[in-house]
C-alpha cells in the first residue's frame, strides 16, 4: 500500500466553508444487492447513539441486482429530519453513478471512493477525479485493505462496506464504540458478525487516521438530543401498532413498499400473540392478489376479526370493488396504504401522497372513508391500533395513508405510548343482548341517530340473530330492495355516520399564532419539511400558521383554520394537488383561498422547495 | 387436536330439533323451474334432516342468478352475497375468522369459471373448510343469456349464437387445484344432490359440487347439453351413495370394494359415505389420477366413459386445512378477550428499550 500514501487524497484548493458541525448531508452510491444496507444503518444509528439528530433515507431502484442505490443520512444539531436537495458528503461505491453523483457536490463538499475507480483498467478514461477540482477527494484502497483485514477470505465481501464506515468515521468523526454499538443492534448481539465487521471498521479506521490527513469541513460531535428516543421505519411502527391494536386478522399481497409491514406485523405476532399451547390467537394468509386479500378482509371483518390488509396503490386500485362494497355493507376493515408512484415498474420504489383522493372516495361513487395520515412512527404507532377502534366503531373500511418515505425509511421517534382507552369494538348484539330485546333488532335502523347500526356476528346463538350482508340494493332491516326511497334513506343516514366519523378521528395539529394571513395544511411525512421551511420563512419575515391534518374527513378545527386565514397553501407530495382539491370540494365557500403548493418527483418534498415555492407565491402576492 | 365438539354446536340435539320451515329463506325470484331452485330446495332439506344449528351456518355467495339463491334458504342463517367472482375470498375470511362455523357457499359458472377462476383455484389449494357448489348452467342466466366458459362447443342458443370455444370442466380445474373432495350432480337428481351435500358439509375441507342447473331462461331447449331433457337421458351416476352421520353406526366392510362392491369413506368428523358400485362402474374416489382420468375420459366420452358422469369423482378426508395448516387458535378471533389480543405495557416498554 506504500504508493497508496502519496496519493489516498486530493484536497479541494481552498476549504469552502468553516467546519460545519452536526449539519450537512451524507449520501452513500452503492449498486443494489451488494449489502450496503447494514454499513449505512450502522452509520445512522451510530450517529443516533452519539445523541445527534440523524434522518435515514434509502433511494432504491425498482430491481434486486445490478442499478444504483443511494443513501442519505442527514445529521442535524437543529433536529431537522426532513431531505436536503444537497449532499455535502459522497461516498461514491458505484462506478456507473460516480462521477455524476460527484457533480451534484457543493463547492467544498467531500469524496470518498473506491481506488478501483481509477487504478483499475476497466474504468481507465474515467477521469473520475479529473471531473471536479472544487472538491476533496479521498481514495480508499479497499481492496488491498480487506486483504490485510483478519476476516476469512468468503467473507470479505460482506464487509467490504465497511471499509467506507471506518473511512468516513475517521473523517467525520463518529467513534468507533458507537459504531460498535450499531452493529451490536443490527446484529441482535451475535458477536460474530458484530467482531467481524468491526475488524474491518478498525483496519479502515487505522488506514484513515495514517493516510487521509485533510481536515473535513463536516464533523460530527456528541450531543444529547437522542436521549430516550428509538429509531425505528414506519412499517415496523404500523405493524406494532396494528398488533397491540388486537389484529386477529392480516391477508396481504407481496408489494413494494408495504411487503416489510406485513413482514414486521408477522414477526411481531408470533412473537408476542401465541399463547400457552403455542396456538396463534391471530391469522395471517398470503393472498393470491390485492382483491382477494381485500375480500378475505371483508369476510374476517363480517365474522367479527380485527381485519386487515396492507398495499400500495397498485393494490388499493385493484381493491376498488371491495372497497365500495365494504362501505354500502358497513364492514368493519382496515387498509394500509404504503403510498408509491404507480402503476407498473418505474418509480415504484420511489415516494408519493398521490393515493389521498382515490383512497377518500374509493368505490362507485357515493363513498367516502375514514383516512388516517401518519406523519412519524409514533403516529404510525398510534393509528395502527386506532384504526380497528375507528373501523369497529363506525363499522366501515378505514385507511391509514402512509408512504415509502415513512415506512421503509428510519426515522427517530419518541418512544410509543401504550394504547391508553380499552378496545373498542362497537355496536355488536350479543345472543344475550337480542334476548334482552325479545329478539328486536334491524341491522341498519338508525337507533341512536349517529347514523351507526347494531350488528351481530355469525355464530350468536339466537333465533333472530342473521341478518343478510350485501352492498347496494337493501332497505334498513337488511331486506334486499330495489326502492327508490330505501336507498335514498341508507344514502342519507350514511352521511350521518360520515358525520359521527368527522368527531371521531384524530384531530389536527395546529401550529404558529393567531392573526396572521398565511395559513399551510399538509400531511404525513411533509411535515418535517413544513415545519422546517416555517424556520427559514420566519427568518425572512413571512410567518405562517401551520396545520398538519391527521385524518380526513376534515372537522371543525380544520374548518375554521381556513376561515382564519386568507391565504391557505396546500403542500403535498402528488402532482394534482389532491388535499387541496377535497378541500375546495368540501367546503366551496373557502375555494378560492386554497393555493396547491404539489409536487411529485418521487422524492420527499424539501424545506427548500417548500420556503422557495411560497416566497414566490407571497411576492406575486404583493404585486 | 379438536378441543370443541364442532358437531355438538352446528347440529343440534334430537330434543331441539327445528321445523322444515325453520330452514326456509324468503320466496325466491328466480324463473319457475329454474334449476338453481331446486338445489335450494336440496340445501333446505339436507339442513333439517341433519337438524343444522342454522347459527353455525353462513351462507355466502358471488353475482348471479344462483348467486342471489342463498337469500331463498336458511334464512335464520347470516349470509353474505358479495361481489361477482369473489365469494372464495370473503369465505376464506370469515371461515377462518371464526373455526366454529359451517359455510355454504353458491356461485355460478360465470362466476367460478370466469371472472373468479383464480379465487376458485386458492380456495381448494388453501383448503378452505366450506362447501362450494357450483350452480352450472352454461350461461350467464342474470346478464341474460351469454355463453359461460363451461358451455360446450357448438352449443347454439337464441341469444349468444354459436360457441365455438372448448369448454372448462370445473372438477377437472378442482382437481389442478388440489381440491380434496370433488363431485358432480344434476339438480334434476335431487335424491343424489342431498346425499352429496349432506357428506360435503362434513367433509373438513373445501368441498366442490359441479351441479348442473338448467336455465329455463335461456338454455333448456333440446340441443342443450345443459337442459333437463339432456340431463335425465344423459346422466351416468357413478355409484349408488349413502351417507351416515357421525353417531349412526354402521355394519359393513370397512376395506375397499368388497365382494359386494360397497367402498366406505370416513370424514373427518367420523361420518362415513357408503359408495355401492354400480355394475356399469368401478371408480375409486380416493385414487386423485383415477379422478383426473375418468374426467378427461367423459370430457371427450372416450375408454367407456359417457360424457355426463355424476358422483363422488374424488375425495381425501385428511389433508389439513387453513386454519390448521397456519397454527391458528380453534376459539372464534371474535371471542378472543382484550387481554390475549393486547400485549402488555411492559413488553412495548422492553420492545421500546430494544430500539434505543
Ligand atoms: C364485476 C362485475 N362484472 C359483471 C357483472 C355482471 N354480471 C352479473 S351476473 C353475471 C354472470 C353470472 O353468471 P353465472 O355466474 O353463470 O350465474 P347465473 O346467472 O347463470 O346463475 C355478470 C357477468 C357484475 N355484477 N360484476
Ligand atoms: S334466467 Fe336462468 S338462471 Fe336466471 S333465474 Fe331464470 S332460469 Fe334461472
Ligand atoms: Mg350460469
Amino acid at each position: 500500500m506504500g504508493d497508496s500514501v502519496q496519493t489516498a487524497e486530493r484536497a479541494a484548493p481552498s476549504p469552502a466553508t468553516a467546519t460545519r458541525i452536526n449539519d450537512f448531508q451524507m449520501i452513500v452510491a452503492t449498486i443494489n444487492g451488494t449489502g450496503s444496507q447494514t454499513s449505512n444503518t450502522a452509520i445512522l444509528r451510530a450517529l443516533f447513539k452519539m445523541g445527534i439528530p440523524v434522518n435515514g433515507k434509502n433511494i432504491f431502484p425498482s430491481n434486486i441486482q445490478g442499478l444504483p442505490t443511494w443513501f442519505t443520512i442527514r445529521v442535524s444539531k437543529d433536529g431537522y429530519t426532513a431531505r436536503r436537495e444537497t449532499n455535502e458528503i459522497l461516498v461514491a461505491m458505484n462506478p456507473n453513478t460516480a462521477v455524476e453523483d460527484a457533480q451534484q457536490l457543493p463547492s467544498g463538499g467531500i469524496c470518498l471512493y473506491d481506488e478501483v475507480f481509477v487504478t483499475d483498467q476497466r474504468y481507465r478514461g474515467f477521469g473520475f477525479e479529473e471531473s471536479r477540482d472544487d472538491i476533496s477527494y479521498h481514495r480508499l484502497p479497499i481492496d488491498a485493505l480487506l486483504k490485510e483485514v483478519d476476516v476469512p477470505k468468503a467473507l470479505q465481501d460482506r464487509v467490504r462496506n465497511m471499509v467506507y464506515v471506518g473511512a468516513l468515521a475517521h473523517l467525520i468523526g463518529i467513534t468507533l464504540e458507537s459504531l460498535e454499538e450499531a452493529l451490536i443492534h443490527h446484529f441482535k448481539g451475535k458477536e460474530k458478525p458484530v467482531a467481524l465487521n468491526m475488524n474491518a471498521i478498525k483496519a479502515a479506521h487505522a488506514w484513515a487516521q495514517e493516510n487521509l490527513q485533510t481536515a473535513s469541513p463536516y464533523r460530527v460531535e456528541a450531543m444529547n438530543e437522542t436521549e430516550g428516543m428509538i429509531l425505528i421505519d414506519g412499517n415496523s411502527a404500523g405493524a406494532l401498532g396494528a398488533v397491540y391494536g388486537g389484529m386477529t386478522f392480516l391477508a396481504w399481497y407481496p408489494i413494494t413498499p408495504s411487503t416489510s409491514l406485513a413482514d414486521a406485523a408477522t414477526a411481531y405476532a408470533n412473537h408476542l400473540r401465541v399463547d400457552e399451547n403455542g396456538r396463534k390467537n391471530f391469522a395471517i394468509v398470503q393472498a393470491e392478489d390485492e382483491l382477494a386479500a381485500i375480500g378475505m378482509v371483508l369476510g374476517a371483518g363480517w365474522a367479527g376479526a380485527r381485519a386487515f390488509t396492507c398495499t400500495s396503490g397498485p393494490g388499493i386500485s385493484l381493491m376498488s370493488e371491495f372497497a365500495g362494497m365494504a362501505y354500502f355493507a358497513e364492514i368493519p376493515s382496515v387498509i394500509w396504504d404504503v403510498q408509491r408512484m404507480g402503476p407498473s415498474t418505474g418509480l415504484p420504489t420511489r415516494t408519493s401522497q398521490g393515493d389521498l383522493m382515490s383512497a377518500y372516495l374509493l368505490g362507485h361513487g357515493d363513498t367516502h372513508h375514514v383516512v388516517l395520515m401518519p406523519n412519524d412512527p409514533k403516529e404510525a404507532f398510534e393509528f395502527g391500533w386506532r384504526a380497528f377502534d375507528l373501523a369497529d366503531e363506525l363499522q366501515t373500511l378505514v385507511f391509514v395513508l402512509s408512504d415509502l418515505d415513512l415506512g421503509m425509511n428510519q426515522w427517530m421517534s419518541d418512544p410509543f405510548d401504550y394504547p391508553d382507552e380499552p378496545m373498542k369494538r362497537g355496536k355488536v348484539l350479543s345472543a344475550e343482548d337480542l334476548e334482552e330485546r325479545n329478539g328486536k333488532w334491524y341491522r341498519f335502523v338508525d337507533e341512536d341517530g349517529d347514523g351507526v347500526g347494531y350488528r351481530t356476528l355469525p355464530g350468536t346463538e339466537h333465533w333472530n340473530a342473521a341478518y343478510f350482508a350485501r352492498g347496494t340494493g337493501h332497505n334498513k332491516y337488511a331486506v334486499y330492495s330495489e326502492r327508490a326511497d330505501d336507498w335514498v334513506e341508507n344514502l342519507e343516514r350514511l352521511r350521518r355516520k360520515f358525520d359521527t366519523a368527522r368527531t371521531l378521528v384524530p384531530k389536527p395539529i395546529v401550529h404558529g399564532k393567531k392573526g396572521n394571513p398565511i395559513g399551510i395544511i399538509a400531511y404525513g411525512t411533509s411535515d418535517t419539511a413544513v415545519l422546517e421551511a416555517r424556520d427559514y420563512l420566519a427568518e425572512a419575515e413571512i410567518d405562517t400558521c401551520y396545520l398538519r391534518l391527521r385524518a380526513l374527513p376534515i372537522e371543525e378545527t380544520t374548518r375554521a383554520f381556513i376561515e382564519e386565514h386568507e391565504r391557505i397553501y396546500v403542500v403535498e407530495n402528488n402532482y394534482d394537488g389532491q388535499l387541496a382539491n377535497i378541500l375546495r370540494m368540501e367546503l366551496p365557500e373557502y375555494a378560492t383561498r386554497f393555493i396547491t403548493m404539489a409536487h411529485a418527483d418521487g422524492w420527499p418534498l424539501t424545506a427548500n422547495w417548500i420556503t422557495e415555492t411560497l416566497k414566490q407565491h407571497e411576492a406575486a402576492q404583493k404585486n | 387436536m379438536t378441543t370443541v365438539d364442532l358437531n355438538a354446536l352446528r347440529f343440534l340435539p334430537e330434543s331441539q330439533r327445528l321445523d322444515r320451515q325453520d330452514y326456509q329463506g324468503r320466496q325466491s325470484t328466480l324463473c319457475k323451474g329454474c334449476g338453481h331452485n331446486s338445489i335450494a330446495s336440496q340445501i333446505i332439506a339436507v339442513a333439517y334432516e341433519l337438524g343444522i344449528n342454522p347459527s353455525y351456518i353462513i351462507k355466502l355467495s358471488g353475482i348471479g342468478c344462483s348467486s342471489k339463491s342463498p337469500a331463498y334458504f336458511l334464512g335464520r342463517s347470516h349470509g353474505f352475497n358479495a361481489l361477482h367472482g369473489r365469494m372464495p375470498s370473503v369465505a376464506t375470511g370469515a371461515v377462518t375468522a371464526n373455526r366454529h362455523l359451517l359455510a355454504i357457499g353458491v356461485s355460478g359458472d360465470g362466476d367460478t369459471g370466469s371472472i373468479g377462476m383464480g379465487q376458485f383455484k386458492h380456495i381448494t389449494r388453501r383448503n378452505v373448510r366450506m362447501v362450494y357448489i357450483i350452480e352450472n348452467n352454461g350461461v350467464y342466466g342474470l346478464t341474460k343469456g351469454q355463453f359461460s366458459a363451461t358451455a360446450d362447443m357448438g352449443q347454439e342458443t337464441k341469444y349468444a349464437g354459436r360457441n365455438e370455444l372448448p369448454p372448462i370442466d370445473l372438477c377437472l380445474e378442482a382437481l389442478a387445484g388440489e381440491a380434496t373432495f370433488v363431485a358432480r350432480s344434476f339438480a334434476g337428481a335431487p335424491k343424489q344432490v342431498k346425499t352429496l351435500l349432506k357428506a360435503a358439509l362434513s367433509h373438513n375441507g373445501t368441498a366442490i359440487l359441479d351441479i348442473i342447473s338448467p336455465c329455463v331462461a335461456f338454455n333448456d331447449h333440446a340441443s342443450s347439453t345443459k337442459s333437463y331433457a339432456y340431463g335425465r337421458s344423459n346422466q351416468y351416476p357413478l355409484q349408488d351413495m349413502t351417507f351416515v352421520p357421525s353417531e349412526e353406526e354402521i355394519m359393513i366392510n370397512e376395506e375397499n370394494y368388497d365382494a359386494q362392491g360397497e367402498q366406505v369413506v370416513e370424514l373427518h368428523d367420523g361420518s362415513r359415505i357408503i359408495l355401492k358400485k354400480l355394475d356399469k362402474g368401478d371408480h375409486d374416489p380416493t385414487d386423485r389420477e383415477a379422478a383426473v382420468r375418468l374426467l378427461e375420459d367423459a370430457r371427450s366420452s372416450m375408454n367407456g366413459v359417457p360424457k355426463f358422469i355424476t358422483g363422488l369423482i374424488y375425495v381425501d378426508p385428511d389433508r389439513q386445512t387453513l386454519s390448521e395448516a397456519i397454527g391458528m387458535t380453534e376459539t372464534p378471533l371474535s371471542h378472543l378477550s382484550e387481554e390475549q389480543l393486547r400485549p402488555s405495557r411492559e413488553s412495548l416498554e422492553k420492545m421500546m428499550k430494544g430500539l434505543m
